[in-house]
């Protein structure tokens, strides 16, 4: 059943998800979308531009958290609009081998404005990893019936 | 090197068509963790109307970047790629991306501004589709995607 923007409410929550992340989809994500800066695949090239290690695509991160969105809205055509700042680096460890995730991103939303003339909600999603909000102004607007 | 601030205003013309085939939606789509049907499955996105599978809300991303492409390496920006990091990003979606359009993008370069010994350079592309047959029909405007780089300074 999909979302109805009469019965929505400011403030209203939709709910979170755990994404975990590893060394791979990096790796596909570089693949997938063209984006081969090293800092995302290799230790020492990112050591000697000053990061910890590997950290994750922006790009990535911001694309995995807008499923909630597309989940929850039910066609992902309905996101008209969606942007964020980047805020934090997402270091993801390499775990290569075991079945342990190299970084965990929690996603959350929220409501965060209704426009009945356009016909829009906009969701604002809580990005953390590692303690630390990863997206700033990480805001998607759902064109809704 | 610096920044070149005469970048400000510059824009480069829609260079190559990118033809947005099903399967590269799929790929994307699962490499950021994306389950919905209409990426997928074909009879799951006309039962939602559209005419072919949906693009995940940040695929234009793909057609962004190679239009930075042509300012990154522009030799005359003086822009060190090993240095730039992604400060902001946004889509504004005209009309959703779908297998079998023909995308270009038309780059422009909106601001440029000194932060410390780097430069904070902002990009807007604006991705139109093509008739699938050249020469055949007025383009269509799809998406603007504005990105915002940070090419960090010396010791920065």
């Amino acid at each position: 059943m999909n979302p109805t923007l009469s019965e929505l409410t400011v403030g209203q929550d939709l709910g979170s998800r755990s994404i975990e992340v590893t060394r791979t989809d990096l790796v596909k994500y570089a693949g997938a979308s063209g984006d081969f800066n090293p800092i995302h695949w290799n230790d020492a090239f990112a050591n000697g531009v000053g990061l910890p290690g590997v950290i994750a695509h922006g790009m990535f991160t911001m694309g995995a958290a807008v499923q909630l969105v597309t989940d929850w809205a039910g066609d992902p055509a309905a996101v008209v609009d969606f942007q964020t700042r980047f805020s934090k680096p997402v270091p993801v460890a390499d775990t290569t081998g075991t079945p342990d995730a190299g970084a965990v991103i929690e996603v959350s939303g929220t409501v965060g404005a209704l426009d009945a003339d356009a016909g829009t909600a906009r969701v604002d999603l809580t990005v953390v990893a590692g303690g630390q909000k990863v997206l700033m102004k990480a805001q998607a607007v759902v064109r809704l019936g | 090197m610096t920044i070149n601030p005469d970048l400000q205003g510059r824009s480069y013309p829609a260079a190559e068509v990118y033809d947005v085939g099903r399967e590269k939606i799929r790929e994307f789509a699962r490499a950021v963790k994306a389950t919905h049907p209409a990426h997928f499955d074909v009879d799951a996105a006309k039962a939602l109307g559209h005419g072919d599978l949906v693009a995940p809300p940040t695929f234009a991303i793909i057609v962004a970047q190679r239009a930075d492409a042509q300012l990154i390496e522009d030799p005359d920006s003086g822009i060190d790629f090993s240095r730039v990091v992604h400060a902001d990003q946004r889509f504004v979606h005209h009309r959703p991306i779908v297998a079998g359009d023909r995308l270009v993008a038309e780059l422009h370069v909106d601001g440029v501004r000194a932060m410390g010994g780097g430069a904070m350079i902002t990009t807007r592309s604006e991705i139109f589709a093509v008739a699938v047959a050249p020469g055949t029909g007025a383009r269509e405007a799809v998406a603007t995607t504005t990105s915002s780089i940070l090419v960090r300074g010396e010791g920065q």
